[in-house]
C-alpha cells in the first residue's frame, strides 16, 4: 500500500462522509460510488488506474473551478440585463465561455505570445520538449507549441469566415423565401434539398479536387455546403414569424419586402439565429479540420490543426501524444461552442422539455 | 340534482401547487379549498391562467411536468392522496377517478382502434374479460348517441370527426364505472352546434351512473347547464362558491358580478342610409385556396358607411375568408369587391397606398397580432409615418392622441413593449394601429373573443364611441352571438362558404328564420341552467345525436 | 392503401430526380476546369500536339451532353470509365473497396445501433437525472470530436500501449471472420462511438418529444403503468422518428468512414477518393462522389418511406 493509495481513499472516505453529514444528497451518492468503484478499480489495474482516476477527478475539480471563477467574472464585468442571464449559465456553458474566451486570446495575439514564428526551423526533426520548446519539435523541426497557438489564428479564423459566408448567403436566403413564399420559396427549398443530399465531406472533396486545395477555395465549398442547412432553419424560424398578424398587418399596409425583414422578422429571430451560428460553426470547424488533416485544407508551411495531425501521426506509433495535442485543440473548441449552443437553446426553448 | 346529505367524495384542503419557470417555482395555486359529495357535479370557472385545469389534475394526485404539489391535502374518499405512494395513487386513476380531455383528437392515441384504448382500463384492473369490456364499451357508445355503436369503436381515432370523439373519450372515462370524472374543457374545441350533442350526452351519462365530476372550463353558459355548484376561481385562488341557481341569479363577489353583469351593453341600431353608395360591396364573390377547394360560393353584400355589419357562422363557413378576400389577400376567383362604387384591385399587391389605408384591420390575437420586439410608440406610429408622412414631434403628438383616443395615458405606454400589457391593453393598442391610419372602413376579426367578457364590454364600448366620433363603418366577424346583438346593425350569416341569410339585426333575431340561422341562434347557450334541458325537449332527444356531426 | 402507395412512389420518383440532378452537378462540375481534363493531366507546359492526341483519346471532343449520357449510361452498368492516371478500369479499382467500406459500415451499425437506440431511450426516460446530465456532456464531447481524434486515440491504448489490436486494418483474402472482425476493430470502433453519440441525442430528443403529447398524459392518466405507457403507447409512434434518426446517422457514417478509413490505412472507397482527389484523378473522384451520393439519397429513400410505412394515420386511411 503506497502512501498515494492510502491518502487516495482517505480523501475519499471524509469527503463522502462529510457530504452524508450535511446531507449532501447528490455529492454523497457520487463520492461514495466512486470509492466503490475504486476498491474494484484498485484490485484489477492497481495503483496505476487510481492513480489514472484522480487525475481525471482532478482536471474536472480544476475545470469546475475556472469555470465557476469565470462566471463570476463575467456576472461582473457585463451590464445588469446581460449579467442576470448569465448566472443561470450552468457550469458547462462557462466553460465553454472561458475556452472561447481563452481561443480568442491565442488566435489574435498569437505573434506576440508564441515564442517562434510559425515556420521557424529551430531544432532537429522530432526534438523532444526541452526548456526552449514546451512541446517539441515537429516533422521539419519546428516549435510544435508555437505553431499551436498560430493554429488558432489560422484554423479558427478560416472556419469562422466559412461559417460567416455560410451564414450570410442562407439566413438571406431563407428570410427572403420565408417573406415572399411562393414559387421563390419553392424553388430556394428545392436547390437546398438538392445540394443537402450529398453528403458535406464528399461535395467538399469534389469541389477541392477540381479547384485545387486554396482557402479561398475552402470558404466558397464549405459557404456552398452549409448556405443551405441555415436556410432550412432561418426558413423555419422565419416561417413561424411570418404567419404572425403583425406581419399580414404590415403587408396591408403596403411595406416593402426589405422593411418586413429588417424590422419584424429579424428581431423575432435572434435568439434561435445565434445558437444556429454557433452549431454550424462547429460542422464546419470539423469539415475544414478533416479536409487539412487529409492534406486537402490549408496548405503548408501555414499552421494548422488538421495538418499538423496528419504530419506528425507517425509518432502515435512510438507512444508519444504530441500529435494529439492540436487534435484535442480541436475537439475542446468544439466542445465549448457546443456546451454554449446547448445552454442558448434550453433558454430560448424555455419550458419545453421539461 | 344536488344531495348534500350524501357523503363527502373528495376532499381538497388549502391545496398550493408551484411551477417551474426555468429559475424558480413560483405558487400557480395559492391555497384553494375543495369539497365534493357523490354524484355532485362541480363547475369550476375562470380565465385561462386561474389554475382550473392544474385543480382538475390534483383531483387525481397528478402533478402535470413542471408543477408540483407544495401545500395542502386532497383526500380521496378517505385516501389522502398527497401522501400516498404513486403505484396506489394510480391504482385510482381510470378505475375510480377518469379524466376527459379538451382536445380528443390529440388525447387518443393515433396507433390504437378506439375501443383497445376503451378497454385498456376494465383489462388492467381485471374488471371485465375483453369481449365483456368490447360489449360494454358498445354499450356505452349507444347511451352516448355516437352513430354505429356496434362498429365505430374499431375504427382509429383519425376516422373519427372531433364531436364523436369527444363522446368516445366521455365512454372510455365511464369504461370502469369511476365515482369521479374530470371534464377539462370538453366542448371548448367544438363549434356551437356540436357542442350541443357532446354537452347533452355527457350530462345524461353523468346522471344515468351518478357518477360525480369536476366540469372545468371558462363559458359560463355551459357551466350553467352542467353544474350542481359553481366555484370561481381567479388567478390561483377561490374567489366563491355557491349552488348554480344562486350563483347566477345573486353573486356575491365583484368579480364573479363583473362576469354576469357583461351582456348589458346594447347600443341602438342604425338603419341604412337611403340612397347611398355602400363603402364596401361584396359581389358575388367566388374563392378557392389552392388545390382547388372552394371556400366561398357566389357570396355578397353590402357596408355602408357608419355602420356595422356582422358576419357569423362556425369555423369553416368562410367568415374569415371573405375578409382576406375583402383586403386582397386572398384574390376571388370571380366576382369582386367595390369600395365607394369603384371596384379594388383583387390583390392587394395592385391597391394604392391610399385604398390601402382606406381599410383596415384589428385582430383576435393581440398576441400576435403586436410585434413583440417593436415599442408600443412605433407600433402606433408606424402607419401614421407611412401614410401621412408625419415625423419628429409631429408624429408624437399623433401617437399622443392615439393613445387618448382609446384610453390610455400616453406617457405609461409609450416606451413599453406588447409582453409588457394585458390582454385588453394589447387590444387597444391593436385599435390605436388602425386609427392612426385614419381609415373609412374596419373589419374587427373576433375581436373580443380571447378576452375576459369585462374586458371585451370595455373594447366593444370603446369601438362603439370611435364609430361615432370618427363615422368608421365596421366589418365584425364573430361566432359570439351576445356580441353581435350588443352592437351590429345588419347580420350576415354563413355557412359552408354561402350566406345563408342576411338583414337588419332586430328581424334577423326574430322568428322565422332559416332552418341554419336557427340551428345556430339555438345551439348558443345561454345563462338559464334550464335552457339545455328546454332545448333538447323542443328538438326532440333523437335528434340531437342524429343532426350534422362533422 | 392506395394512400401509401402513391405517396411511396412520390417520393421514389423525387429521388430518382435528386439522384439524376446530382450525377449532373458531379458531371459538370468538372467541366467547369479552367481548361479540360486534359490540360489538367499533362499540365501548363504540355504541347498543342500532345493536347489534342488526349482529347481525341479520351473522346473530349464530343460535346459535353453527349458525353454526360455515355457516362451516366455507363454508371448505370457499372463503368465508369478508365483512371487518366493508371489507365485502369475505375469499377476494378473501386469495386472490391467498395464492398470493404460497406463491411466497415455494416459492422460499425451492428453495434452502434441497437446501443445507441437503448441508451438514447433510457436517457430520455432519466432526463433532467444525473445520469442523464453525465450522457448530456460525453455525447457532446464525443461528436464534437474529430474522427481522427477519436481513432489516434484508440491507437495509442488498444494498439500502442496495451497491444490488444492492430493499428493498421489491411486485409487479405484468406482471412477468416474472426481475424477481419478483430483487425477491423480499431475503425470500428471509432465509427461507433461518434455514431452512437449523434445517435443517442437524436432519440433522446425524439422520445421526449413523444412523451409530450397528449395521449401520453391520457394514459397516464388512466392508470397505465410506466413501462406500459413505454411499450404500448409511446413505441408504435415512435417508429417513425426512429428509423429516421437511425437513416440519418448510417448516412452519417457514410462521410465519417472517409478519415477512418486515412487513419486506418483501411483499403476501402474513401481512400480512393481522398487520393484520387490529391492525383485529380477525375473519372474515380466522379465514380466515388456518385456512390457516396446515392447510398446517401437511398438512406433517406428509405427513412422517408419507413416514415411513410409506420405512419397509423395513413396505415388506415378514412
Amino acid at each position: 500500500m503506497s502512501v498515494f493509495v492510502i491518502t487516495y481513499f482517505g480523501l475519499l472516505i471524509a469527503t463522502s462522509c462529510a457530504a452524508a453529514y450535511w446531507n449532501q444528497r447528490g455529492p454523497f451518492l457520487t463520492l461514495f460510488s466512486l470509492t466503490l468503484v475504486s476498491f474494484v478499480l484498485g484490485i484489477v489495474g492497481g495503483a496505476g488506474a487510481l492513480r489514472f482516476v484522480a487525475i481525471a477527478a482532478g482536471m474536472i475539480a480544476f475545470a469546475a473551478g475556472i469555470s465557476y471563477a469565470f462566471r463570476e467574472f463575467l456576472v461582473l464585468i457585463t451590464s445588469h440585463n446581460l449579467s442576470k442571464e448569465i448566472k443561470t449559465a450552468p457550469l458547462t456553458a462557462s466553460f465553454g465561455m472561458f475556452v472561447i474566451f481563452t481561443y480568442a486570446v491565442a488566435g489574435i495575439f498569437a505573434p506576440w505570445i508564441a515564442p517562434y514564428g510559425e515556420s521557424e526551423v529551430i531544432s532537429s526533426a522530432f526534438a523532444p520538449a526541452d526548456e526552449n520548446m514546451l512541446l517539441g519539435a515537429d516533422q521539419l523541426g519546428r516549435d510544435m507549441f508555437s505553431r499551436i497557438i498560430y493554429g488558432a489564428r489560422n484554423t479558427v479564423g478560416l472556419a469562422l469566415l466559412a461559417t460567416v459566408a455560410a451564414f450570410l448567403m442562407g439566413a438571406f436566403a431563407g428570410l427572403l423565401a420565408a417573406t415572399k413564399g411562393g414559387w421563390f420559396d419553392q424553388v430556394l427549398g428545392r436547390i437546398a434539398d438538392i445540394i443537402m443530399s450529398i453528403p458535406s465531406l464528399i461535395f467538399a472533396l469534389l469541389m477541392l479536387s477540381i479547384f485545387g486545395p486554396q482557402v479561398i477555395v475552402i470558404i466558397v465549398a464549405v459557404a456552398i455546403i452549409y448556405a443551405p442547412r441555415v436556410f432550412r432553419l432561418t426558413r423555419a424560424v422565419a416561417g413561424n414569424v411570418v404567419v404572425m398578424d403583425y406581419i399580414e398587418a404590415a403587408k396591408l399596409r403596403g411595406e416593402k419586402t426589405w422593411y418586413l425583414i429588417r424590422r419584424e422578422i429579424l428581431p423575432n429571430s435572434t435568439a434561435p439565429l445565434i445558437a444556429e451560428f454557433g452549431l454550424e460553426f462547429c460542422f464546419v470547424f470539423l469539415l475544414v479540420a478533416g479536409l487539412s488533416f487529409l492534406g486537402l485544407g490549408v496548405q503548408p508551411p501555414t499552421a494548422d490543426w488538421g495538418s499538423m495531425v496528419r504530419e506528425n501521426a507517425t509518432l502515435i506509433s512510438f507512444g508519444e501524444i504530441t500529435p494529439l495535442i492540436p487534435a484535442a485543440a480541436i475537439a475542446l473548441l468544439t466542445v465549448a461552442v457546443n456546451f454554449v449552443v446547448d445552454w442558448m437553446l434550453f433558454r430560448s426553448s424555455g419550458l419545453k422539455e421539461q | 340534482m344536488a344531495d348534500k346529505k350524501k357523503s363527502v367524495l373528495l376532499e381538497i384542503k388549502d391545496l398550493k401547487i408551484e411551477g417551474y419557470t426555468g429559475e424558480e417555482w413560483v405558487p400557480i395555486i395559492k391555497g384553494v379549498d375543495l369539497t365534493l359529495h357523490k354524484g355532485e357535479v362541480m363547475g369550476l370557472i375562470g380565465e385561462s391562467g386561474a389554475g382550473k385545469s392544474t385543480i382538475g389534475a390534483a383531483a387525481m394526485g397528478y402533478a402535470r411536468d413542471g408543477t408540483r404539489i407544495s401545500g395542502g391535502s386532497i383526500e380521496f374518499d378517505g385516501m389522502e392522496l398527497t401522501t400516498a405512494s404513486e403505484s396506489e395513487r394510480r391504482a385510482l386513476r381510470g378505475k375510480r377517478i377518469a379524466y376527459v380531455a379538451q382536445s380528443a383528437a390529440a388525447s387518443f392515441n393515433p396507433a390504437h382502434k378506439i375501443i383497445d384504448q376503451h378497454t385498456e382500463a376494465p383489462l388492467h384492473y381485471r374488471i371485465q374479460k375483453r369481449l365483456e369490456a368490447q360489449e360494454d364499451a358498445m354499450e356505452l357508445y349507444e347511451r352516448l348517441r355516437l352513430p354505429n355503436p356496434k362498429e365505430i369503436g374499431f375504427r382509429y381515432p383519425h376516422q373519427v370527426s372531433g364531436g364523436q370523439l369527444q363522446r368516445a373519450m366521455t365512454a372510455m372515462a365511464m369504461a370502469c364505472r369511476p365515482d369521479l370524472i374530470i371534464f377539462d374543457e370538453p366542448t371548448t374545441a367544438l363549434d356551437v352546434t356540436t357542442q350541443i350533442e357532446v354537452l347533452a350526452a355527457i350530462r345524461d351519462i353523468v346522471d344515468q351512473f351518478d357518477t360525480a365530476a369536476i366540469y372545468i372550463t371558462h363559458d359560463l353558459a355551459v357551466v350553467a347547464q352542467m353544474a350542481d355548484t359553481i366555484k370561481v376561481l381567479l388567478k390561483g385562488d377561490e374567489v366563491e362558491e355557491a349552488p348554480t341557481e344562486e350563483m347566477l341569479s345573486n353573486p356575491k363577489e365583484d368579480y364573479t358580478k363583473s362576469l354576469w353583469a357583461v351582456r348589458s351593453f346594447q347600443r341602438p341600431q342604425k338603419a341604412r342610409p337611403k340612397d347611398a353608395t355602400p363603402l364596401i360591396s361584396v359581389q358575388n364573390v367566388d374563392a378557392a385556396y389552392t388545390g382547388g377547394v372552394k371556400v366561398l360560393d357566389d357570396v355578397s353584400f353590402d357596408i355602408y358607411e357608419g355602420m356595422t355589419v356582422a358576419v357569423v357562422g362556425e369555423s369553416g363557413s368562410g367568415k374569415s375568408t371573405t375578409a382576406r378576400v375583402i383586403t386582397g389577400l386572398l384574390p376571388p376567383s370571380n366576382g369582386q369587391v367595390l369600395f365607394k362604387g369603384e371596384p379594388l384591385p383583387a390583390s392587394y399587391l395592385d391597391r394604392s397606398k391610399d385604398q390601402l389605408r382606406q381599410s383596415q384591420m384589428i385582430y383576435q390575437m393581440a398576441d400576435t397580432a403586436l410585434n413583440p420586439k417593436v415599442r408600443i410608440a412605433d407600433i402606433i406610429g408606424r402607419p401614421a409615418q407611412f401614410y401621412s408622412g408625419l415625423e419628429g414631434a409631429a408624429l408624437k403628438a399623433r401617437v399622443d392622441e392615439l393613445l387618448d383616443l382609446i384610453e390610455l395615458e400616453p406617457s405609461q405606454y409609450y416606451n413599453r413593449y406588447p409582453p409588457e400589457l394585458s390582454g385588453g391593453q394589447k387590444q387597444r393598442i391593436g385599435i390605436a394601429r388602425a386609427l392612426a391610419a385614419e381609415p373609412t372602413f374596419i373589419i374587427c376579426d373576433e375581436v373580443t373573443s380571447a378576452l375576459d367578457q369585462l374586458v371585451a364590454e370595455g373594447i366593444l364600448r370603446l369601438l362603439d364611441r370611435l364609430q361615432n366620433e370618427l363615422n368608421l363603418a365596421y366589418m365584425f366577424i364573430t361566432h359570439d352571438l351576445a356580441t353581435v346583438r350588443s352592437i351590429a346593425d345588419e347580420v350576415v350569416v354563413m355557412q359552408h362558404g354561402k350566406v345563408v341569410e342576411q338583414g337588419p339585426k332586430d328581424v334577423m333575431f326574430k322568428p322565422p328564420h332559416h332552418p341554419y340561422t336557427d340551428l345556430l341562434l339555438s345551439s348558443v347557450p345561454e345563462m338559464d341552467p334550464n335552457w339545455l334541458t328546454t332545448l333538447l325537449e323542443e328538438r326532440g332527444v333523437d335528434n340531437v345525436g342524429e343532426s350534422a356531426d362533422v | 392503401m392506395g394512400d401509401i402507395l402513391s405517396l411511396v412512389l412520390k417520393r421514389l420518383g423525387y429521388g430518382l430526380i435528386t439522384l439524376l440532378v446530382i450525377s449532373v452537378i458531379i458531371f459538370f462540375m468538372v467541366e467547369l476546369l479552367p481548361g479540360d481534363i486534359a490540360q489538367a493531366v499533362l499540365g501548363q507546359g504540355a504541347t498543342e500536339e500532345n493536347l489534342a492526341a488526349l482529347r481525341e483519346q479520351m473522346g473530349l471532343n464530343d460535346p459535353a451532353p453527349v458525353r454526360y449520357f455515355e457516362w451516366l449510361l455507363g454508371a448505370i452498368q457499372g463503368d465508369f470509365g478508365a483512371s487518366i492516371i493508371s489507365g485502369e478500369r475505375v469499377s476494378s479499382v473501386i469495386g472490391e473497396r467498395f464492398m470493404n467500406t460497406l463491411f466497415l459500415a455494416a459492422y460499425a451499425a451492428v453495434i452502434a445501433v441497437p446501443f445507441a437506440i437503448t441508451l438514447g431511450i433510457i436517457v430520455a426516460l432519466l432526463r433532467n437525472t444525473l445520469f442523464d446530465r453525465v450522457a448530456n456532456v460525453l455525447t457532446l464531447t464525443s461528436i464534437s470530436s474529430p474522427e481522427f481524434f477519436l481513432g489516434y486515440i484508440l491507437i495509442l491504448y488498444f494498439s500502442v500501449k496495451w497491444g490488444m489490436f492492430p493499428a493498421i486494418a489491411s486485409l487479405s483474402q484468406d482471412m477468416t471472420i474472426m481475424e477481419l472482425l478483430e483487425r477491423t476493430f480499431l475503425p470500428a470502433l471509432t465509427l461507433v462511438l461518434v455514431v452512437t453519440a449523434h445517435m443517442m441525442r437524436m432519440t433522446r430528443a425524439a422520445i421526449i418529444n413523444l412523451l409530450a403529447s397528449p395521449y401520453i398524459e391520457m394514459a397516464r392518466l388512466k392508470g397505465t403503468p410506466p413501462w406500459k405507457v413505454i411499450v404500448r403507447h409511446a413505441l408504435p409512434n415512435a417508429w417513425a422518428p426512429i428509423i429516421n434518426v437511425v437513416a440519418l446517422n448510417l448516412a452519417y457514417l457514410i462521410t465519417g468512414v472517409v478519415l477512418v478509413e486515412v487513419v486506418f490505412v483501411y483499403p476501402g472507397i474513401g481512400q480512393a477518393l481522398v487520393d484520387a482527389v490529391s492525383k485529380r484523378d477525375f473519372p474515380i473522384v466522379q465514380a466515388c462522389c456518385l456512390i457516396f451520393a446515392g447510398t446517401f439519397i437511398l438512406l433517406n429513400l428509405a427513412a422517408d418511406v419507413g416514415a411513410i410505412l409506420t405512419n397509423p394515420r395513413l396505415r388506415h386511411p378514412k
